[in-house]
């Protein structure tokens, strides 16, 4: 997922949009996409391509849960924490999750492979419980589905 | 060499996520078969629900794994044949046929990204009507259908609609709410997987009414499958002239960009969806302004979610008395209840107003999964209250709950069976305001926060009756301090718990 920084691609990045200040989510989006999280330079390079105060971006960063400031692991395996997956067991399936990696929620494992962290529904609510590896949603995850896909991760 | 039989095998999130895409690429590889890649019927806990056309039957098999793929092959399931799996004519389904659909009539029936399937069952005719009539006639329509707002407050569509229409101002937009956050819910995705060119119908039929050239799709970044669903509905729809500038030689021009959301709860309430499609930080803003009036960049807006928006094509389509003609009282029409949680058959109903809980949850939803009695459900949501086993006779209909302080909100339904400590369900609902709150307002940015460490006061027997009294004095101020719904409703689950069942917070 890891892709060095690079001010002509950022640059494209950004004007895919337009240079347009009201697509600021939509470019950080872009930026997630490519390099994972959002840099220090990043934040730089969008300010001032977009017109906008390195405060007010950042502003932006530090409100979504999807724009992170610092690189994830090779995988993102998110665990749904919501009422629906509560009541199928995913308290069990987290604490079975951070055990297994041996990270608490948001941290990475220390090779480096998968970063765990929680999402409050995804929308898969008759399969609960649901966990999503990268962009894929899996439904009806118990301890031994989950195992297999943090295997899958570490391969 | 005989014809290829079709077989359908949904590109929907549940039934992907339970291996669908590996269903399809296997058959496929079958010889004369043609794999079409439907949206869902909503009957998940089939899922994947593969169905085999033969004649003027669909005969469905479920739930389907890559590794029955064989045994269904070697039983001949291209023909029809007996398996562990055949469940039998889609047709004759029990958990599908006692509904009652309207917004969702086509979802599972048809290829959704075929424009000429979206034609062949009265797709666009909504829109066909809109143009003949005139957006007068539209307004009154929408008004007198009764249609309120899917989303979870209820509020009478065609009057926010007639709103935006007499405001002022050549620049006017419509916006789709598709940011389904709530627990339990899962509607909105069912319909942009299943029927998203209903959904573009119903936005373009609202611009046409309210005078508005211009529609964002905001979509929450969660449903990744969506997103590549809806977007290339938009591209076939622009192709087949139905959505771009005069269309279909009307001279109504109107486009749809979508917007993704970033993971935030809270942008789900309308004006904090506002400030994100403007690109910044989803705070609340206050009202009024109502959108309908100040929306999107200062304009006239329509904020609506998308099974209200999915809901309008066939209501113009049909006629208003046809689709006021379900339901009870102020509630009128259809929804969509979605079965969730702790379910045995869990999946979308879309069932007119008035049935009871009790229906929905042992009727069609058979019950828990885990054969356990039922002890909590909760409706409507992270904000919706939590309701005991005692009042599952309560009708379905928005003033039958509000009477018994509870909500129906989006129509989500999370089922717990008697393992679940309510204790930690009531401090989940403030922890998640806590991670979730838009920080805007006091109340719900601190009060959320001092929730919790009060729940777990009173969980931990420290001081708990003057504890219970703070809690009580907290969530007051929660309720009538706050700006919006998320502070403003966080404490009906946690009241609700502590009122229904004590017994759990004295452990």
């Amino acid at each position: 997922m890891a892709t060095k920084y690079d001010k002509a691609i950022a640059s494209e990045l950004i004007q895919q949009f337009g240079a347009r200040p009201e697509m600021l989510v939509q470019v950080l989006h872009a930026f997630v996409k490519r390099y994972g999280f959002i840099s220090k330079e990043a934040i730089r390079q969008i300010a001032a391509e977009l017109n906008l105060s390195r405060a007010e971006v950042h502003g932006v960063v530090s409100f979504y849960h999807d724009f992170r400031t610092e690189a994830p692991g090779e995988h993102i395996l998110k665990i749904c924490q919501a009422e629906s997956c509560q009541a199928m067991g995913s308290r069990e399936l987290t604490s079975h999750a951070e055990s297994t990696l041996g990270v608490a929620m948001h941290g990475t494992t220390s090779d480096g492979n998968v970063t765990l962290e929680p999402v409050y529904c995804l929308g898969n609510c008759a399969c609960s419980p649901a966990v999503m590896v990268d962009d894929k949603v899996y439904g009806r995850v118990d301890t031994e589905k989950l195992d297999g896909l943090i295997n899958e991760c570490g391969g | 060499m005989a014809n290829p039989v079709t077989v359908f095998v949904p590109r929907e999130t549940a039934a992907v996520s339970l291996g669908a895409h590996e269903v399809a690429e296997k058959i496929s590889l079958l010889d004369d078969v043609n794999v079409v890649r439907n949206g869902s019927w909503g009957a998940s806990w089939l899922e994947p629900m593969i169905e085999v056309v033969i004649g003027e039957q669909r005969i469905a098999y479920g739930p389907v794994t890559v590794n029955d793929v064989d045994s269904l092959v070697d039983a001949d399931f291209l023909n029809g044949g007996e398996h562990p799996l055949r469940i039998g004519p889609t047709t004759e389904i029990p958990f599908l046929i006692n509904q009652e659909r309207w917004t969702f009539w086509r979802c599972g029936l048809i290829d959704p990204l075929s424009i000429e399937d979206y034609l062949a069952h009265q797709g666009f005719a909504g829109l066909q009507a809109a143009f003949k009539k005139g957006p007068g006639f539209v307004l009154e329509e929408i008004k007198a259908s009764g249609l309120r707002g899917r989303g979870g407050a209820g509020f009478p569509t065609g009057i926010k609609w007639q709103t935006v229409a007499d405001a002022a101002g050549e620049q006017k937009y419509i916006t789709c709410n598709a940011d389904e956050g709530d627990s339990g819910t899962f509607s909105d995705r069912m319909l942009m997987e299943g029927d998203p060119l209903q959904l573009i119908e119903g936005m373009i039929i609202a611009g046409f009414a309210v005078g508005a050239s211009k529609g964002y799709i905001y979509l929450r970044s969660e449903y990744p499958l969506t997103h590549r669903v809806l977007t290339k509905a938009l591209v076939v729809a622009r192709d087949a002239g139905w959505l771009g500038p005069d269309i279909q030689g009307s001279g109504f021009d109107f486009d749809i960009d979508i917007h993704l959301g970033a993971g935030s709860y809270v942008c789900g309430e309308e004006t904090a969806m506002l400030e994100s499609l403007e690109g910044k930080a989803g705070v609340i803003r206050y009202k009024p302004p109502l959108p309908a009036i100040k929306g999107l960049f200062g304009k006239p807006t329509v904020v609506n979610n998308v099974v209200t928006l999915g809901s309008v094509p066939l209501i113009l389509k049909q006629g208003a008395k046809k689709y006021a003609d379900f339901g009870v009282g102020r509630s009128k029409g259809t929804l969509a209840f979605q079965l969730a949680g702790n379910i045995k058959r869990g999946g979308m109903v879309e069932k007119a107003f008035g049935l009871t809980l009790r229906e929905l949850i042992e009727d069609f939803g058979g019950g828990t999964a885990s054969g356990r009695p039922v002890r909590a459900v909760q409706v409507g949501g992270p904000l919706g209250a939590y309701l005991s086993a005692d009042q599952l006779d309560t009708p379905l209909d928005y003033e039958a709950f509000s009477d018994i302080g509870a909500m129906i909100g989006h129509g989500g339904i999370v089922v717990f069976d008697d393992t679940v400590d309510m204790a930690a369900q009531a401090r989940f609902a403030m922890e998640f305001c806590a991670v979730e709150s838009c920080g805007k307002c006091t109340p719900c940015r601190i009060g959320s926060v001092r929730g919790v460490e009060v729940i777990d006061r009173i969980v931990q027997n420290d001081d708990r009756e003057k504890n219970m009294i703070l809690l009580n004095d907290l969530c007051n101020t929660m309720i009538d301090g706050s700006l919006c719904a998320m502070g403003g409703m966080t404490p009906f689950p946690v009241q609700s718990a502590l009122n229904l069942f004590p017994e759990d917070f004295t452990k």
